[in-house]
This record gives structure tokens, sequence and C-alpha cells, in this order.
């Protein structure tokens, strides 16, 4: 198989680089791009990328295959490369650490603007604050979340604003403590998204739903947190 | 909360309302004047003078106009604050984001003058 790796280490490297491999995988499995990444590793230890958990839990293995952010431990490379030749290179829009390892810590800063903890400063009950089945059934689809950074990644406006717009992550995880009954600082909440670009900078275009690993759907949260802002505004 | 003195409105809520209210105003003048060509036999100056010279039609375009304005700068701004980048201008990103507000504010003021001062003028 052919393989386009993106290569660079800042300390050593003047600018990034494309590395053309061939590999050989084995007869009648697909294979999970991780699985190509550690053959080449075997081969090459220089080459540096995230994983831990290689079962899409630990979100660690973000990447960007053939112009499409992703897991890599849960893509097989059919699905990948369907034409053959698989591209890596690393989720785009954050600092490169090394190959494919970035410095999240924008993406994480901008999770932590949200406040992702219940807030509720009524007196805590004698064993634990209790939520109907409805209010429960109302945060799937947003606890979900492994913070992988494929979406925000994916999304233009976080490319332009990465200090200023939450991103789609962050937004899920805003609508997941708005949308969740036993939180009492929505209106603090919703009162530190309400400028013009925290969450207004999303234009709709719907890639992070395109590349969520597991099927989430930020763009209806940030679609509910508008409609929370737009009913307590009038 | 991230501010910024030179949005609209100073509030994302209230530009995103006003971007969409803007638009459905400016749907309706379209079709309003779409529609005197399509119904109108012939048009000549004095058909002209007589569609746009009514007051309903005069308040309507002056509405327009201001929707105009409006709708106009909040997607200008939004296009500058995306596109305006400090990876790509560094230290005169500042200088060059506020030259651009400025040409767009300048722009923005003659395509409220220009059709006022037609449709409220003399002639």
């Amino acid at each position: 198989m052919q393989i386009s790796l993106y290569r660079y280490d800042p300390d050593t490297d003047e600018s990034p680089r494309m590395d053309d491999l061939s590999l050989e995988l084995p007869e009648g499995r697909d294979l999970m791009v991780l699985d190509v990444l550690e053959l080449l590793k075997a081969e090459d230890p220089s080459i540096a990328y995230r994983r831990s958990c290689r079962e899409g839990v630990c979100g660690s293995d973000g990447i960007n295959m053939n112009g499409k952010n992703g897991l890599a431990c849960t893509t097989p490379v059919s699905e990948a490369a369907p034409r053959g030749k698989l591209t890596l290179r690393p989720l785009p829009g954050l600092p490169v650490v090394r190959d494919l390892v970035v410095d999240m810590s924008q993406f994480y800063r901008q999770y932590e603007k949200v406040k992702p903890w219940l807030v509720n400063d009524t007196p805590p009950p004698a064993r634990e604050r209790l939520q109907s089945e409805g209010d429960r059934a109302k945060l799937d689809g947003l606890y979900e979340c492994i913070l992988c950074a494929c979406c925000s990644t994916a999304c233009p406006s976080f490319w332009w604003n990465p200090d200023k717009f939450i991103g789609p992550a962050g937004l899920l995880q805003a609508y997941r403590f708005l949308a969740d009954s036993r939180d009492t600082a929505t209106a603090e909440r919703l009162a530190a998204l309400e400028d013009p670009f925290s969450v207004f900078r999303c234009r709709g275009i719907m890639n992070c739903v395109n590349v969520c690993p597991k099927g989430l759907n930020p763009t209806r949260a940030i679609g509910k947190i508008r409609t929370m802002l737009l009913q307590q505004g009038i | 909360m991230v501010t910024s003195v030179t949005s609209f409105g100073r509030s994302g809520l209230a530009d995103w309302v006003l971007q969409r209210v803007s638009a459905v105003v400016l749907a309706a003048y379209a079709l309003c004047v779409l529609g005197f060509f399509v119904t109108a036999d012939s048009v000549d100056h004095t058909k002209l003078v007589g569609f746009f010279g009514s007051l309903p039609l005069k308040l309507f375009t002056t509405l327009a106009v201001l929707s105009l304005a409006a709708h106009a700068w909040i997607g200008m701004w939004t296009i500058g604050t995306d596109y305006v980048r400090r990876h790509y201008f560094g230290r005169a990103h500042t200088l060059f984001l506020a030259a651009y507000q400025v040409v767009c504010v300048a722009a923005v003021f003659v395509y409220v003058l220009w059709p006022l001062s037609v449709v409220w003028g003399d002639t």
C-alpha cells in the first residue's frame, strides 16, 4: 500500500514534508489505520503519533486521513483510502508538536471556558441529586463526547478564531450542562455565550457532524443553545 | 464572553436576529419591486417616479436601505474578523482590520445616503 505521511519536527526541520512510503499489508484483512501506523513505526521508530485504548474510547489518535478527520483506531483502511493511497496528516488548525501529534492546549482552553461541570448551589440531598428518566434522556447524544477534537479541528470557524469561538466540541459540552435538570447556572452559562464569537461564529456547515467518530451532532446542540439564548433574550 | 466594540449590536444574539430580520425585509422588498416590473405593461420614468414616489414605497425603500446597511455591516464584519488574521498580517493585523472596517463603514454610509437622498429628495 502507498502511504503519504506528514513529517515535521519543529526542533530540527525548517518546514513540514510529506514522506511517500510503501507497506506490505497482510492479505484478506482490513486493518485499521492505527494498525498501519504501528507497522510503519516498527520500521521507523521516529514516527510520532498519540494512541492509547485502540478502541475509540480515549480519543487520543484523532488524525486527518485522506482529508477527513477521524480516529485512526476505528477507521478501516478501506474506508479511509478507498482508492488505495492513504494520506495521513495531523488534525488541521492546531500547532504541530511533532509529526501527527498536535498541541491541544487551545482546544482544552475553549472546553474549560464552558465550565464543564455541574453547578448547583442548593444544599445537597442526603444521597444524590436525582433526575427523572425523561430529564436523563435529554443528555443522550451529549455526554458521549470523548474530546478527540476531530470536530473542532474540522471547523473553519475554529481555524479562524480558535481563541474566541468555543468550537463544536466545547459547545456540545456547554449544551450538555444547559440541558441538565440538576444544573442551576443556566442564566450564567447563557450570558457567557451571548457574545458575537463564542456560539454565533458557527455557520452551520456541519463539518463537525460529518467527522464525529461517535456519531454525535454538535450542530444540533449549537442550534438548541441559540434557541435558549433567543428565548432568554426576547 | 468575548467582547468586541465594532460588532453591530455588541451582542451575538442581537446581530444574529437582526441579520435574519433584515434578510426577510430585503426579500420582501425585492419581491415588491420585482412584482412591479413583472406586472407593469411598460416601464418609463413617469411610472417609476409614480411607483417609487408613493409614501408607502418611500417608507418601504427606507426600511430596505437601513436593513441592507445592517445586514451588510454584520456580514462584512464577520468576514473581516474571520479572514484578516494575525497569522497572516503579524503586527499590522490590527491596523489592517481597522482599515478594512473603515472602508466597509464608508461604503455602507454611501449606500445609505445615496438611495435615501434619491427617494426623499426634491426630484
